[in-house]
């Protein structure tokens, strides 16, 4: 194992009375991919959004415990949200560019980080498109309106966009899900490309997908983290039944 | 076998299958079409209607010229009978009422008479004169010496002075546009403004139990009687203002563009809260998930996004502004001037159909201008409700379908 980026320590997680999270115990490490599988409602979802602190918009939401991203607990009270989501990219279920261009959709992160200097801005935005390769289908229509790409473009662009931020951590919450295979597999081999200089924790329903591209799995069951461990393990031989079970397809 | 097969009761039969007529479904059907075509034509018809009646403005030019200029002539002498005829009223009710005192009345009246007597004999002779003999307006009227007849009444629309009760009525729009331009060019940039950055904080910022509250309270306001604000304008607001900003005339159109701002603030608030909430709640994730604060989402991402919703709602403030009368009338101050200075009187279109509706002569020129300006208000807000309706729906599919930026 390389070295850990995330350690979370007893992290409880509550929307109003109903326990979401229970006392999750985990270490990601860096530059890896990191899968969270687990049937709908488990929980994975929310653990993945409390990483960058997404869960703060839901007012009802309280939490326990500590997540620490190299050492440091983002949930302590001097941590500025707004600059820890600067350094922690998410990438959501359903593509969600903005009504801009696709040049605009890029630059909108680096603009709103201060660089307004518009050779800075292309450069960034060249260097994001490839790095999501996606430059040699859009280059030639970057003032075009990104809701006219197709769902797979629209999704390499919603990573693309948050590469231009420079995070560390990319958090992708089931990124492939409203895809079709062949813009599945662009993704996933994207995400593969990406696990060189990010650290990448995906939750995916598709269990084909985390075997194909994560290197640690993480499976959640009602709340809790049942079985963690590297991915060719949890694979082929799990040490707890129900992981075994539910990779089977026997429930879930 | 064949026999046996004939046997078994065929289920798809022409008998059971036969087309059935259903008269209470023909007959709801029929209703409903009906009623919908009906409630078409009668819009369709008021606006006609409201149109013909406009049609004496535009009677036939050499009949009118005939009869205004001996109508012209005939009038002052008439209203100064009818002040004669006015005048003995008030001795008959003098004498009948105050039995106790009647020396007092009686001078009094009796000065009256004399100088009202005098007062409209003599206008009559000068403005006799001057029609008679088709010369210049002497009182220094800007009307051209062509203008100054019955013609001149149809081409005065486009003239800069309204004066329909003068000897020589002049029924010039311009100020009464240039008015009513004015204030809703004021209206809007003191509404607008409020009213989209309250819908933005209420969309945005504000905790739920306070939008709770919030927006139904505004939107109880968008049913407040403008009668109502018009009064408050009229008797707080306008001196308020005028010791703040020190003005020489009290009502003006700033007052009545600030107080129908009032009116507007609701309509223009409900419908772009609507057209923020309406943003996906994705968009303001992904900007915060890539680190904006609440406020550049806001305003660089939501408020964008909204922007249809957000210029239809501005394009139906304008429309609710440009149809209101009452504040106009009693905050406005009423006077067709068609200066730019913000701090001068106005008359809108609506007041004036509001202010003189009541006083006009059945079938008049001024009766038909009057109703010329109520089917202008009706085409230009319907025109207003069409473009932002359109806009809101080109621009619209133009996002969705992902042309343009």
């Amino acid at each position: 194992m390389k070295e850990v980026k995330i350690v979370t320590k007893d992290l409880t997680l509550h929307y109003g009375q109903k326990m979401a999270l229970n006392s999750i115990n985990i270490q990601i490490p860096e530059k890896e991919v990191t899968a969270f599988i687990g049937p709908s409602g488990c929980g994975k979802s929310t653990f993945l959004r409390s990483l960058n602190r997404m869960n703060d918009l839901i007012p009802s939401v309280h939490i326990k415990g500590e997540i620490l991203i190299d050492g440091l607990n983002i949930y302590e009270k001097k941590i500025d949200v707004v600059n820890l989501r600067k350094k922690i990219g998410m990438v959501f279920q359903k593509s969600n560019p903005f009504a801009k261009s696709i040049f605009e959709n890029i630059a909108y992160g680096p603009r709103i980080n201060g660089i307004n200097d518009k050779k800075k801005l292309t450069e960034i935005v060249e260097t994001s498109l490839k790095n999501a390769a996606i430059w040699d289908e859009v280059k030639d229509r970057l003032p075009d309106s990104a809701l006219g790409l197709s769902g797979g473009q629209q999704q390499r662009l919603c990573i693309a966009r948050t590469l231009a931020v420079q995070p560390e951590i990319i958090l992708m919450d089931e990124p492939a899900s409203a895809l079709d295979p062949i813009s599945t597999g662009k993704i996933e081999e994207l995400i593969f490309e990406l696990k060189k200089n990010y650290t990448i924790v995906i939750v995916t329903h598709n269990m084909q997908q985390a075997a194909r591209v994560s290197d640690h799995t993480a499976f959640f069951y009602l709340g809790e983290l049942i079985e963690y461990g590297k991915t060719r393990k949890i694979f082929t031989s799990p040490d707890i039944k129900q992981t075994e079970e539910y990779i089977t397809g026997r429930f879930g | 076998m064949n026999s046996d097969y004939k046997k078994t009761a065929y289920t798809f039969t022409a008998e059971s299958l036969r087309k059935k007529f259903r008269f209470s479904e023909y007959f709801a059907e029929k209703l409903i079409t009906s009623v919908a075509f009906l409630s078409i034509a009668i819009i369709i018809l008021i606006f006609f209607f409201v149109f013909r009646e406009s049609l004496p403005a535009f009677k036939s030019v050499s009949k009118t010229k005939a009869q205004t200029t001996e109508a012209a002539v005939n009038k002052p002498e008439s209203y100064g009978g009818n002040e004669a005829a006015a005048e003995q009223k008030p001795e008959t009710y003098n004498g009948a009422e105050p039995s106790a005192a009647p020396q007092k009345p009686e001078t009094y009246t009796g000065a009256d008479s004399e100088t009202t007597a005098n007062k409209p004999e003599s206008y009559g002779v000068v403005k006799d004169s001057a029609l008679s003999e088709k010369e210049v307006n002497p009182d220094g009227n800007l009307v051209s010496s062509e203008s100054s007849g019955g013609e001149g009444s149809l081409s005065s629309l486009f003239s800069n002075e309204w004066y329909p009760v003068s000897e020589n009525p002049r029924y010039g729009l311009i100020p009464l546009f240039v008015g009513t331009l004015k204030v809703t060019l004021i209206a809007m940039l003191f509404a607008a403004p409020v009213a989209i950055l309250a819908a933005l904080f209420s969309s945005a910022f504000a905790p739920a139990w306070l939008r709770e509250w919030i927006k139904p309270a505004i939107e109880l306001l968008a049913g407040f009687p403008s009668v109502v604000i018009g009064f408050f304008a009229l008797m707080v607001m306008a001196t308020f203002l005028q010791n703040v900003f020190g003005y020489e005339t009290r009502l003006n159109s700033f007052v009545g563009g600030i107080a129908m701002a009032l009116a507007a603030i609701p309509v223009i608030f409900t419908i772009t809260e609507d057209a923020l909430t309406a943003v996906p709640a994705t968009y303001s994730e992904a900007s915060l998930a890539l680190g904006a604060t609440k406020w550049q989402t806001a305003v660089f991402v939501t408020l964008p996004a909204a922007t249809p919703g957000i210029f239809a709602a501005v394009l139906l403030g304008v429309g609710r502004v440009f149809g209101e009368t009452m504040i106009a009338l009693m905050a406005t101050g009423n006077a067709a001037l068609s200066s730019l200075n913000p701090f001068e009187s106005v008359r809108t279109l609506a007041a004036t159909i509001g202010a003189e509706m009541a006083e006009v002569v059945f079938g008049d020129m001024h009766y038909g201008v009057l109703f010329l300006i109520g089917s202008i208000l009706f085409i230009f807000n319907f025109t207003l409700n069409a473009l932002a309706e359109f806009y809101v729906k080109v621009r619209l599919v133009r996002k969705i379908q992902g042309r343009g930026a």
